[in-house]
């Protein structure tokens, strides 16, 4: 036999593999590590950010304007009531809107279209969740506020009011809550559905009967999320909701008012655009850390949801 | 025997109408109609925006499209475009497409293929989760804190005071990416195991497989999740307004390099401006800027949809 020409022979050497490669893979890791590391740091600057600005606001504010007639940057009245409560009429107005429109459409899709109908309209449905929030604002000061609001609910209504803001965040925030609620009924196993059917269910009584309570979390976890888009929705309050230079606290829809994301654009650019060494100016990232906390807080509890899903099927 | 068939015929034709619950009775009919409706007003709100959109701005670009897309901003609605927003718009893209692609794919590899079940990696998930569910507001403040409060000698000197095309591009790029890391992260995911086994058997590091197996599978669907990520970003405002869009319009000719550090704008930000403006003339100039912004927006998610259905591998 003749002898192979390769030597044979394994040395740590050979097992320890080629060093240029190795250097290679290590730094690939560590570069992309880096990456997702960067991640962090946008939420430590977030949160560094809006809590450093946050207490040099409280340092500087008399305590006793957080508690007051209205927000008035300007004239150092800083009453967080008025934004809380401007944010929370109009999260309230979009939900009770986009809620009965969002169980109807996923309902419709996920238990009564035929498969090609859905493959159809479930894109329409998801390209319509990418309109811009500056044109729905549009839309309400243009149509909704005087065509729907002011008909509906008399000439005494001005034209920037909190209700078409309401109603202009829950039309736009609908078609991406449809989208996830359709999602969690879909994912309802076939198998629950006919168990129904052969027992002589007809279709409604499966789908209220059946389906909505196996992807009640789901569907809970899409109402949360729209909730707190709802709350962070900054330009359509900006541009119909009224409250520039400033409001009263005011807990009548029908009226003007400010949240918390158009007090904030205020405060930078707008009508209460303060700088300097008084507390008007700080004032946006204790708004800001506001805001930032109700998100968050919203967001975990949509997600604790969520997980619940996956844990039943 | 004939009779026996048929009844077995029937009674197995009335089983599976039963199974399929197609039981019809008026009220059935009624509940799926209401169930239509509500459907169909979700769908149809945007067809009545645009149709009442474009009512205004049809005409007006009809009769001055060429002066409307090419002229800047004026306080003149006559003189009045919306030409620094579109390029403005598009420089924004460039810094999305350079900055946050890049990055986003990267930490998506990270966690996919790197990340061992560490508490560290666990935490680095959940937080990317949560960025991606922060107001857009939010990352504007924080746009504003350290870029263009920070950071002012760098992102805009001189009168700029910060708020430039560079301090914006950052911003967004910021907000955007957790979107590709989540949506990258998918594609990757949806890659089967083999695949990277395969690579594993035959020697190849992690990052050769990687490169050579799992990329080029997960190539459509990175791909689809960045650009959807980019027609996101095209009709932000709020972190805009935030950083100084409003107030500065762009007045550099010459491309995106001479522009960095000087003022800037954004065909929704534009949009904003002129929607403010009391003239009817301008809340017209703002129709026709929607019409081209749902448009451009359109074309960019129909580009997305279209590449999916055609490059989607089933595994």
């Amino acid at each position: 036999m003749a002898q192979a020409a390769i030597d044979s022979r394994i040395t740590t050497e050979v097992l320890r593999g080629n060093p240029a490669r190795l250097r290679r893979e290590r730094a690939m890791r560590s570069l992309f590590f880096s990456a997702a590391f960067l991640s962090v740091v946008i939420s430590a600057g977030i949160v560094f950010s809006l809590a450093g600005g946050a207490f040099d606001f409280l340092r500087k504010v008399n305590l006793s304007t957080l508690w007051s007639a209205g927000w008035f940057p300007r004239n150092n009245l800083f009453d967080v009531k008025t934004i809380l409560a401007g944010t929370v009429i109009v999260a309230a107005i979009a939900m009770v809107v986009a809620a009965p429109l969002v169980l109807g459409a996923a309902l419709y899709l996920s238990e009564y279209a035929n498969p090609r109908a859905r493959r159809f309209l479930k894109p329409i449905l998801e390209t319509l969740a990418s309109v811009p929030s500056v044109v729905m604002g549009f839309f309400a000061l243009a149509v909704i506020s005087p065509d729907i609001v002011q008909r509906f609910f008399g000439s005494s209504v001005p034209l920037f009011n909190l209700m078409a803001a309401g109603l202009g965040v829950g039309l736009l925030v609908t078609p991406l809550v449809a989208s996830v609620a359709e999602d969690a009924m879909h994912a309802v196993p076939d198998a629950l559905r006919e168990a129904a059917f052969g027992l002589g269910a007809r279709r409604r009584t499966s789908s209220i009967r059946v389906v909505v309570p196996a992807a009640v979390s789901g569907i809970t976890a899409s109402i949360i999320l729209g909730i707190s888009r709802a709350v962070g929705e900054t330009m359509i309050v900006a541009i119909v909701a009224g409250g520039t230079g400033g409001s009263l606290f005011n807990l009548n829809p029908l009226r003007g008012g400010q949240t918390m994301t158009a007090a904030i654009t205020a405060l930078a650019t707008g009508s209460d655009q303060v700088r300097g060494a008084g507390p008007a100016y700080p004032s946006l990232f204790f708004v800001g850390l506001l805001l930032f906390g109700m998100t968050l807080g919203l967001n975990l509890l949509s997600e604790r949801f969520v997980r619940r899903v996956r844990r039943q099927f | 025997m004939a009779v026996t068939e048929r009844i077995a015929e029937a009674t197995r034709e009335e089983v599976r109408r039963s199974l399929s619950g197609r039981r019809r009775d008026g009220r059935e009919t009624a509940f799926s109609l209401v169930l239509l409706l509500t459907l169909v007003v979700a769908l149809a709100v945007l067809v009545v925006l645009l149709l009442d959109v474009a009512r205004t701005a049809v005409p007006l670009l009809k009769e001055r499209g060429g002066q409307v897309l090419g002229n800047g901003y004026s306080s003149l609605p006559q003189n009045a475009g919306i030409k620094q927003g579109l390029v403005g718009s598009l420089y924004l893209m460039v810094f999305v497409l350079v900055l946050a692609v890049p990055l986003g794919i990267g930490a998506a590899i990270y966690m996919e293929e790197y990340a061992r079940d560490t508490k560290l990696a666990r935490f680095i998930n959940t937080n990317i989760r949560n960025l991606a569910g922060v107001p857009a507001i939010v990352y504007g403040i924080l746009g504003f804190a350290v870029f263009v409060q920070l950071l002012k000698p760098v992102t805009g000197p001189g009168t700029v005071e910060g708020k430039s095309l560079l301090a914006g591009g950052l911003t967004i790029s910021l907000m955007v990416l957790p979107i590709i890391i989540i949506t990258t992260q998918e594609a990757l995911r949806s890659v089967p195991k083999s695949i990277r086994e395969g690579g594993f058997g035959v020697g190849a590091t992690r990052w050769e497989v990687i490169r050579s197996h799992v990329l080029p599978s997960a190539a459509p669907g990175i791909l689809t999740g960045s650009v959807l990520a980019m027609a996101r970003a095209l009709g932000e405002t709020a972190p805009l307004i935030m950083v100084g869009a409003v107030t500065g319009f762009l007045a550099t000719p010459g491309g995106i390099l001479a522009s960095l550090q000087q003022r800037f704008t954004s065909l929704p930000t534009l949009i904003f401006a002129y929607v403010k403006k009391p003239e009817p003339q301008f809340q017209d100039l703002a129709a026709a800027a929607i019409l081209v912004l749902m448009v451009l927006i359109f074309v960019v998610n129909l580009g997305a949809i279209l590449m999916r259905n055609r490059y989607e591998r089933k595994w």
